[in-house]
């Protein structure tokens, strides 16, 4: 991959340029608008290490498997700060590799970074994970896209649910933040159904990557009888390997952690980001306009599943599979009234329901009933 | 003139040969050391563009390893300018937001006092410990800034929370109006012309004033000090104040040039690279410029390894730990070069 960029010399790219720029110009498309080709350049930037097993791992596959694209170069940088370091990098990008397509990971790149990056390079399109792009606020050379991921949530809920004996589940979460929250929610939610007298109990954390509190979390909520633990933070491997340590069940996320757990891993919540990344490659290859808003679950094929461990029964496999085929049919709704927080407040009033692409889901800022803990 | 030439032979000398080193390194690694050695190059000296990627990294540098090499002038090690940042970042963002309208000027200097002050009692509070109480002060300073962060993530996510900052809990914005702009003519914010002058004036006050020759009596034996008479105290705090300031500036930078509100990307461990640079600067004010300079130049470089030829990062840790266990090395060679004995006889 050091070669293919070497290929590419000044004389080359500035007949790149000027092409994109004739054609733009003839065509009358200005700035939104470039040119096919045949050859691109896409940059990666991610916040933490590549093989995390967790978050950039999980972008880092994508990434991988857009490589393989014909005419498609990609150049990575890793562990890039949400400062300065990352609009020097998106710039090094842009202007030493020659890179017109980027994917700033972390969701802390957004604002100010990526829209400022975005405002001097009008021609380079910014995919960001995870932003909410509004239009008319935001650049139309800035995308975000992102994943329904609580509809995989929802499933590990319910085959936790069933696998449970201690009726205690347990979840350890970075930040409570609306997109934490709602993993939350509809991982209870999920084993609820299943048996309403389930409680999750929730640890915060504090920051996307704190290893030793994350495995303190983990033993003390072994300690108090949790027998199914999952976690939102950028890496779960320190809390899925102590699961499997202390001999319980564990949920993965981001990516697949199954080898870390060959005993408890039951299954997880994984993001499928090469239907995104394959998305805006091809749109920008072929000089289409950039989706700028770019949602799906697992019907879109935007998350998946872990593939059921051991101790996952057949039944719940059945059963869980028929819940899947739903929400890959679409239209399954996971938030559904009467929903009450853990206050006994009614947050979902009976007879409302929230679909999926429902923005006042991107808001969450509630627990559900059968959560412990506080936001 | 010996030590001039001292001064400038042993650094580059220690240098070339990490770069030497790493070289061999790379060869290990399968990868062309002179490929290599192009690509820094590159990435962090050769163009106008790659010099403001250089200038931009260091910018934040210079400022916190002020926080270390001030006190270090009355013999105290601090290691805290971390906190000292994220809370004068802290104060700053909260001296844009709630003062009442006035003058973007007006603003921009209350959120520069704001945080000054602020990053500078914050490291008083180390250097009262230890003048008055007998704690270490390499130790308190340390655990202070986790004390910092923790405030630092409550005030953030709890009291001060801009509704609007859904998933990135921020303070309210300080308005476009009072951000701190771009140096002229470059893409490097005002930053590095704050660290600049700051070093310069620490400069000229170690070096060339009472109050800088009194505050090293201090660092060198404050026994002494206190004999001769000297306010040792005062020295100390004052100090820990100016290099407290320096840091808490470094934050309000953070805040005004980049971020444009408090949130946790403040915390990004700016205040422990500072460590780094004082050190190999060996404290002194005027030789963090160009080792600040050199980390964010690494820094820069690193990047264009990455994507070049597909190194992990930790290829950087590798290069930079290289060089500066070398220049650290070095030091035992002033005085001894054979070759500056010849020219000083």
């Amino acid at each position: 991959m050091g070669d293919s960029i070497h290929r590419i010399n000044r004389r080359e790219m500035l007949q790149r340029l000027g092409m994109a720029g004739a054609v733009g110009a003839i065509g009358g498309f200005g700035a939104r608008r470039a040119a096919a080709a045949d050859k691109l350049v896409v940059g990666v930037i991610y916040v933490g290490p590549r093989d995390d097993y967790g978050y950039n791992q999980a972008q880092a596959q994508a990434a991988a498997a857009i490589k393989k694209l014909p005419g498609v170069t990609v150049v990575e940088q890793e562990k890039v700060p949400e400062t300065t370091d990352v609009q020097k990098t998106m710039a090094s990008m842009i202007e030493q590799d020659g890179a017109t397509l980027l994917f700033p990971t972390s969701f802390g790149y957004f604002d100010p970074h990526v829209l400022r990056m975005a405002e001097k390079y009008p021609k380079v399109r910014f995919a960001h994970c995870g932003g909410l792009w509004t239009e008319g606020k935001h650049p139309k050379n800035v995308g975000s896209y992102f994943g329904y991921i609580d509809e995989c949530e929802y499933l590990d809920g319910v085959v936790a649910g069933h696998v449970s004996k201690s009726k205690k589940l347990g979840f350890i979460a970075a930040k409570p933040i609306p997109q934490v929250i709602r993993n939350i929610n509809a991982f209870t939610l999920g084993a609820r159904s299943v048996d309403p007298k389930i409680t999750t109990q929730l640890i915060i954390t504090g920051d996307w990557a704190l290893p030793v509190k994350e495995a303190e979390a983990a033993n003390s909520l072994i300690d108090q009888g949790v027998d199914v633990l999952t976690c939102h933070v950028d890496s779960p491997k320190v809390v899925v390997e102590t699961a499997e340590r202390r001999g319980i069940f564990v949920c993965g996320y981001h990516a697949n952690q199954a080898a870390l757990a060959p005993r408890g891993y039951l299954t997880g919540a994984e993001w499928n980001w090469i239907t995104p990344y394959t998305t805006h490659v091809k749109d920008a290859m072929a000089g289409k306009p950039m989706v700028n808003f770019l949602r799906g679950g697992l019907k879109e094929e935007f998350v998946k599943t872990s593939a059921y461990g051991k101790p996952v029964p057949e039944a719940t496999r059945k059963s869980v599979d028929g819940l899947k085929a739903q929400m890959v049919k679409g239209g399954y709704v996971i938030f559904k009234g009467p929903i009450k927080d853990n206050t006994g407040k009614t947050v979902i009033d009976g007879g409302v329901a929230h679909q999926q692409t429902d923005v006042t889901l991107e808001q969450m800022s509630y627990l559900v009933e059968g959560v412990i803990g506080k936001v | 003139m010996k030590r001039a030439v001292e001064a400038l032979a042993i650094p580059i000398a220690a240098l070339a040969a990490s770069m030497l080193v790493f070289g061999v390194f790379m060869a290990a690694l399968r990868q062309s050391p002179l490929e290599v050695y192009a690509l820094i190059y590159r990435g962090a000296f050769a163009s106008a563009f790659s010099w403001q990627n250089t200038l931009a990294r260091a910018a934040p540098l210079i400022l916190t390893a002020l926080c270390v090499a001030l006190p270090a002038q009355a013999g105290l090690m601090v290691i805290g300018g971390e906190g000292a940042l994220v809370l004068g970042g802290l104060a700053a963002a909260i001296a844009g937001h709630y003062l009442p309208v006035m003058a973007p000027l007006g603003v921009k200097l209350a959120m520069a006092g704001a945080g000054m002050i602020v990053g500078g009692l914050w490291i008083v509070l180390a250097g009262a410990l230890r003048q008055y109480r007998g704690v270490n002060e390499t130790i308190s300073s340390l655990l202070l800034t986790y004390i910092a962060i923790a405030v630092f993530n409550h005030v953030v996510e709890g009291p001060l929370r801009d509704p609007a900052s859904l998933n990135k809990p921020s303070t309210p914005p300080i308005g476009d109006a009072n951000m701190l702009g771009h140096l002229p003519g470059m893409d490097v914010h005002w930053g590095l012309g704050f660290g600049l002058v700051s070093c310069i004036l620490m400069y000229v006050l170690v070096r060339h004033t009472t109050t800088g020759f009194a505050l090293r009596i201090v660092g060198g034996n404050a026994r002494a000090a206190r004999l001769a008479g000297l306010p040792v105290a005062r020295l100390v705090l004052l100090a820990c104040f100016l290099g407290g300031a320096a840091a808490g500036l470094a934050g309000m930078v953070e805040v005004a040039a980049v971020h444009g509100s408090a949130n946790a990307s403040l915390i990004a461990g700016y205040g422990y690279a500072g460590i780094l640079v004082a050190f190999i600067a060996r404290q002194n004010p005027l030789a963090i410029v160009p080792v600040a300079v050199l980390l964010g130049g690494i820094s820069a470089s690193g990047g264009m390894l990455q994507r070049r030829l597909d190194l992990p990062d930790a290829t950087v840790l590798v290069l930079q730990g290289v060089a500066f266990m070398l220049i650290l090395a070095s030091e035992t060679l002033y005085g001894r070069l054979k070759l500056g004995r010849a020219k000083a006889a």
